[in-house]
C-alpha cells in the first residue's frame, strides 16, 4: 500500500465514523429531547396530546389526592394557569403542597399530564431552576424569599 | 488563630506558585540550571504550604469552630467524626481547596520523581503546572475563601447537606479529583513540549505513567460515584446521564484515548501531534467538568453553591487555559516533526480506530451535555437531553469499539494479519456464541438486543484471556515453558488484558441489571408479604430510632428465600432537624453479584407504607468491572515505574505477540 492509499484509508474511516456519529446525534436530537414548559406555556402553545414534556411550577395547595396503588394526582401551577398531573409511584421526600416540582411525562388528550418522573427540591433552600423561571415569567417570583431563593446565601 | 494560619499558608503558596510560574521559564530560555532547579524546591514547598492550609481547615471542622463561615454553613457539632472530616470538601470552598491540594501533590511528585526528565522539559512542566495552580489559588482567595470568619460566631452549625452525610463522600470526590487534576500533568507536558518545539517517543514514555495514574483514579472515582448515586437516590439506577456525570465521563473518554495514543507514540514514534492534542483536550474537559459543576449553570445535587462571580472567574480560567492551550497548539504543532504513517491493519491502526471511536463518543456526550445550555442561551427554549439521547448516540459508537477491542492487542505492530487474529480469537467467538444461546434459552426473547450484549461482554472477556494465552504460548508450547513465558511477560501486558476484561465485566453487569431486573412498587401493611424473583419480604413493622444528628423511621423486613429466612432489611427515612430535610436510606442485600434493593416511600395513616423493591441481577459486576479496570491500570503502572527509572529503548520483542 502506498503512502497516499494509507492516508486515504485513514481519512475515509475517520470521516465515515464521524458521519455516522453526526447522523446519530441529529436523529437523536430530533426524537429524544424533551422541552420544558410552564403551565401557561402548555395552554398558550397548545401542546399536542402524546407529546413528552417537562412541566415545572408549584404544587397547588389542596390539590394533592392520593388513590389506591400509590396513585397520586395534583395540580401544578405558576399562579396563572394550573395543569392536572397524575402519577403512580413514590413521590420524592420533599414533594409538598405549595412547593416547587418538576414532572416529566406525556400530555393526555384531556390536557392532563401522565407523569413517569416527579422531581422535587433537593433541600429546603433549593428550588429547581426551571421552576424559578416559570414563576418569574408569571410574575409570582419574589426576590429574597428564602423558599424561592435557590441557593443564594 | 488556626484559620488565619491556613489562610496565610495559602497566600504563601500563591507567592511560591507565582515565582515558579516565571523563574523556570527564564531559566530554560537562558539555560540557567539554578533557575530551572528552583522549580523543584518551590513545587515541594508549595505542596507543604497547601497541605498546612488544608490541615488548618480540617482542624476547624474537627473542632467545630463555627466562627469560620464555611464550618458554620456545613457542619454540626453532633455530626459523627468521619463526616466532620468529609464535610471539609462537602462544600464549594473546601472542595476547591482539595482541588489545589491534589494539584500541589502532583506538582511535588513530578519534582520529586521526575529525576530522569531533561532539565528544560521538567522546568517548563513545573512552570505550566504553576500557572494552573496560581489561577486556582487566586480563584480561592478572591471568590471562595474557606477561612472567612463570622463577626458573631453562632453556637451551632447548619449541618452538612444530609444527602452528603454518607461514607461515599469520603471516597468519591478525592478519587475523582485525583483523576481530573492528574490530567493536568499530561496538559503541562503537552504545553511544555509545544513551547520547546520538540517532541519524541521519550516524551510519551514520561507522560504515560502520570496519565495512567490519573485514569486509574478517575475510573475508580466514577464507579464509586455511580454506586453512591445508586444507593442514595433510591430509584435503583446507577447512571442517569446527568450533566455532572457526563462531566466526569468526558475526561475519562479523552484520557482513555490519550493512554492508547501515547502507546503508539512511545512504540512507533507516530501520532505525535494527535497525542499532544488529546493531552490538552483531556485536561480541558476536566476543567469544563469543574466549570459545569462549580459555576452552577447546571441544577444538580452537586451544585451545592452557586454564585455568578465564581462562575465568571472559572469561565475566565477555562478560556485562558483551554483557549491558550489550543492556540499554542495551532501555532506550534505544524512546526513539530510529523510521525510516520502506517498500515491500516496493524496494532497502530487498531489503536487509531480506538481513538476515533473514543473521541467521537466523547463528542456526542459533549453535544448532549452542552446543547441544552447553548440552546437556552441562543433561543431561550429549555430542553432536557436525557438517557434516550445517549442510548441512541453513545451506545452505537461503543458497540463497534468493544467488538474491535479483542483484535487490537493481538495484531502485530507495523503489519498485522486480521484473518490470523480472527482465527486466534476462535475461542472467544465460541464463548460469545455460547453465551448468546444460553441467554436466549434462559431468558427468552423478551429483548433481542440484550443477549447480543451478553455475547459482546463474553467476547471481550474471553478475548482478554486469549490475549494472555497467546502471549505466553499456552496450549501451543509445553505447559512449563508457557508458564515461564507468562511470568516473563511485561506487567503492562497483564495490565492491558485486565483492564479490557474489566470493561467486559462492566458491560455484563449493565446489560443484566437493566434488562432482567424486576421492580415492585406497592403499599404494605404490617405482616404483609411481597415477592420478587424468588424472594419473599415480610413487613414486620416500623421502628423509630435516634441517630447522632437525625431521627429515623426504619421499616423492618424479613427476607425469605424458598421459605427460609436469609436476613433482615431495614430501609429508613431520616429527618435532619437542622435543615428540616428528609432523606431516604435504601436497604441493600447482596446475593452473590446480584442485589435486592428496598427503599421507602411515605407512611400512610393506617400503618401501611409505600415501598420500592428491586431485584438487580448481576448489578455488582457493573462496579466490579470498573475496579478491575483500575487494577489493570495499577498493574501497568507498576511496570512503567521500573522502566521509567532506567530509560532505554522499549523492550520491543517482549511486547509483540509471542511467536
Amino acid at each position: 500500500m502506498t503512502r497516499k492509499q494509507r492516508r486515504l484509508v485513514l481519512i475515509g474511516v475517520s470521516l465515515s465514523v464521524l458521519g455516522v456519529a453526526v447522523a446519530l446525534v441529529l436523529s437523536a436530537l430530533r426524537d429524544s429531547i424533551v422541552f420544558f414548559n410552564s403551565p401557561t406555556d402548555i395552554v398558550e402553545k397548545h401542546v399536542a396530546p402524546g407529546t413528552r414534556i417537562r412541566l415545572g411550577g408549584l404544587v397547588e395547595d389542596g390539590s394533592v389526592r392520593r388513590g389506591d396503588n400509590l396513585r397520586v394526582s395534583f395540580k401544578v401551577t405558576d399562579g396563572k394557569t394550573d395543569i392536572p398531573v397524575i402519577y403512580q409511584g413514590i413521590v420524592p421526600d420533599l414533594f409538598r403542597e405549595g412547593q416547587g416540582v418538576v414532572a416529566e411525562g406525556i400530555v393526555e388528550p384531556g390536557g392532563t399530564i401522565k407523569a413517569d418522573t416527579v422531581l422535587a427540591k433537593h433541600d429546603e433552600r433549593y428550588m429547581p431552576k426551571e421552576v424559578v423561571e416559570a414563576l418569574k415569567k408569571s410574575g409570582r417570583w419574589k426576590e429574597g424569599n428564602q423558599d424561592f431563593a435557590g441557593d443564594k446565601k | 488563630m488556626i484559620p488565619e494560619l491556613g489562610h496565610y499558608a495559602l497566600v504563601l503558596a500563591l507567592g511560591l506558585a507565582l515565582i515558579q510560574s516565571v523563574a523556570p521559564v527564564v531559566g530554560a530560555r537562558r539555560n540557567d540550571a539554578t533557575l530551572m532547579q528552583l522549580a523543584n524546591s518551590t513545587a515541594v514547598v508549595q505542596f507543604i504550604f497547601v497541605a498546612i492550609s488544608f490541615a488548618a481547615l480540617t482542624a476547624c471542622y474537627v473542632r467545630s469552630d463555627f466562627s469560620v463561615a464555611t464550618v458554620y454553613e456545613n457542619s454540626h457539632s453532633m455530626m459523627p467524626l468521619i463526616y466532620k472530616f468529609t464535610s471539609v470538601w462537602g462544600n464549594h470552598e473546601g472542595s476547591m481547596l482539595l482541588w489545589v491540594l491534589i494539584l500541589a501533590v502532583f506538582g511535588a511528585a513530578v519534582a520529586a520523581f521526575g529525576v530522569n526528565l531533561p532539565a528544560t522539559l521538567k522546568a517548563l512542566v513545573l512552570a505550566v503546572q504553576s500557572w494552573i495552580a496560581s489561577a486556582f489559588y487566586l480563584f480561592i482567595l478572591f471568590t471562595s475563601n474557606p477561612f472567612l470568619r463570622l463577626a458573631n460566631p453562632p453556637f451551632e452549625g447548619r449541618d452538612l447537606n444530609p444527602i452528603l452525610q454518607d461514607p461515599g463522600l469520603a471516597i468519591h470526590p478525592p478519587l475523582l479529583y485525583l483523576g481530573y487534576v492528574g490530567f493536568s500533568i499530561a496538559f503541562s507536558f503537552a504545553i511544555a513540549a509545544l513551547i520547546e518545539g520538540r517532541i519524541d517517543a521519550a516524551w510519551a514514555r514520561w507522560v504515560r505513567p502520570w496519565t495512567l495514574a490519573a485514569w486509574m483514579f478517575l475510573t475508580a472515582g466514577i464507579a464509586m460515584g455511580s454506586y453512591w448515586a445508586y444507593y442514595t437516590l433510591g430509584w435503583g439506577g446507577f447512571w442517569f446521564w446527568d450533566p455532572v456525570e457526563n462531566a466526569s465521563l468526558m475526561p475519562w473518554l479523552a484520557g482513555t484515548a490519550l493512554l492508547h495514543s501515547a502507546v503508539v507514540m512511545e512504540k512507533r514514534n507516530a501520532l505525535k501531534i494527535w497525542t499532544i492534542l488529546l493531552a490538552i483536550l483531556a485536561f480541558s474537559l476536566s476543567l469544563i467538568g469543574t466549570f459545569l459543576v462549580r459555576s452552577g449553570v447546571l441544577t444538580s445535587v452537586h451544585a451545592f453553591a452557586t454564585d455568578p462571580t465564581r462562575g465568571v472567574f472559572i469561565l475566565a480560567i477555562l478560556l485562558l487555559f483551554i483557549g491558550g492551550g489550543l492556540t499554542l497548539f495551532a501555532w506550534r504543532a505544524p512546526m513539530l516533526k510529523q510521525g510516520g504513517l502506517f498500515a491500516p491493519i496493524s496494532r497502530e491502526g487498531a489503536l487509531v480506530l480506538n481513538n476515533l471511536f473514543l473521541t467521537t463518543a466523547c463528542a456526542t456526550v459533549f453535544v448532549g451535555t452542552l446543547y441544552p445550555l447553548a440552546l437556552e442561551a441562543l433561543t431561550g427554549a429549555k430542553i432536557s437531553v436525557g438517557g434516550p439521547f445517549f442510548n441512541l448516540t453513545f451506545v452505537p459508537l461503543f458497540v463497534p469499539l468493544m467488538f474491535a477491542m479483542p483484535f487490537g492487542p493481538l495484531l502485530a505492530w507495523k503489519r498485522g494479519d486480521i484473518l490470523g487474529v480472527a482465527q486466534r480469537l476462535t475461542l472467544a467467538f465460541a464463548a460469545a456464541v455460547v453465551a448468546i444461546c444460553v441467554t436466549f434459552a434462559a431468558m427468552g426473547v423478551k429483548s433481542a438486543l440484550a443477549p447480543l450484549g451478553v455475547g459482546l461482554a463474553f467476547f471481550v472477556m474471553a478475548g482478554a484471556v486469549v490475549d494472555i494465552c497467546e502471549r505466553s504460548g499456552l496450549f501451543r508450547v509445553p505447559f512449563k515453558a508457557a508458564l515461564r513465558r507468562g511470568f516473563g511477560l511485561p506487567r503492562s501486558a497483564f495490565g492491558t488484558a485486565t483492564a479490557h476484561f474489566g470493561l467486559g465485566v462492566t458491560l455484563l453487569g449493565i446489560v443484566f441489571a437493566t434488562t432482567w431486573g424486576s421492580e415492585r412498587i406497592v403499599s404494605l401493611k404490617p405482616a404483609q408479604t411481597v415477592s420478587i424473583s424468588g424472594y419473599d419480604l415480610t413487613f414486620d413493622g416500623l421502628v423509630p430510632r435516634d441517630g447522632p444528628n437525625f431521627r429515623e423511621l426504619a421499616a423492618k423486613f424479613t427476607v425469605r428465600e424458598g421459605g427460609v429466612p436469609i436476613g433482615i432489611m431495614q430501609p429508613s427515612k431520616r429527618s435532619f432537624p437542622t435543615r428540616s430535610m428528609t432523606t431516604t436510606e435504601a436497604a441493600l442485600m447482596t446475593r452473590g453479584p446480584s442485589q435486592l434493593y428496598l427503599s421507602l416511600g411515605d407512611a400512610e395513616g393506617d400503618g401501611s407504607i409505600a415501598i420500592r423493591l428491586y431485584y438487580k441481577p448481576l448489578v455488582m459486576l457493573t462496579w466490579l468491572g470498573a475496579v478491575i479496570m483500575a487494577l489493570g491500570g495499577a498493574l501497568s503502572l507498576s511496570d512503567r515505574r521500573l522502566r521509567v527509572g532506567a530509560p532505554k529503548p522499549a523492550a520491543k520483542p517482549a511486547m509483540q505477540p509471542a511467536e
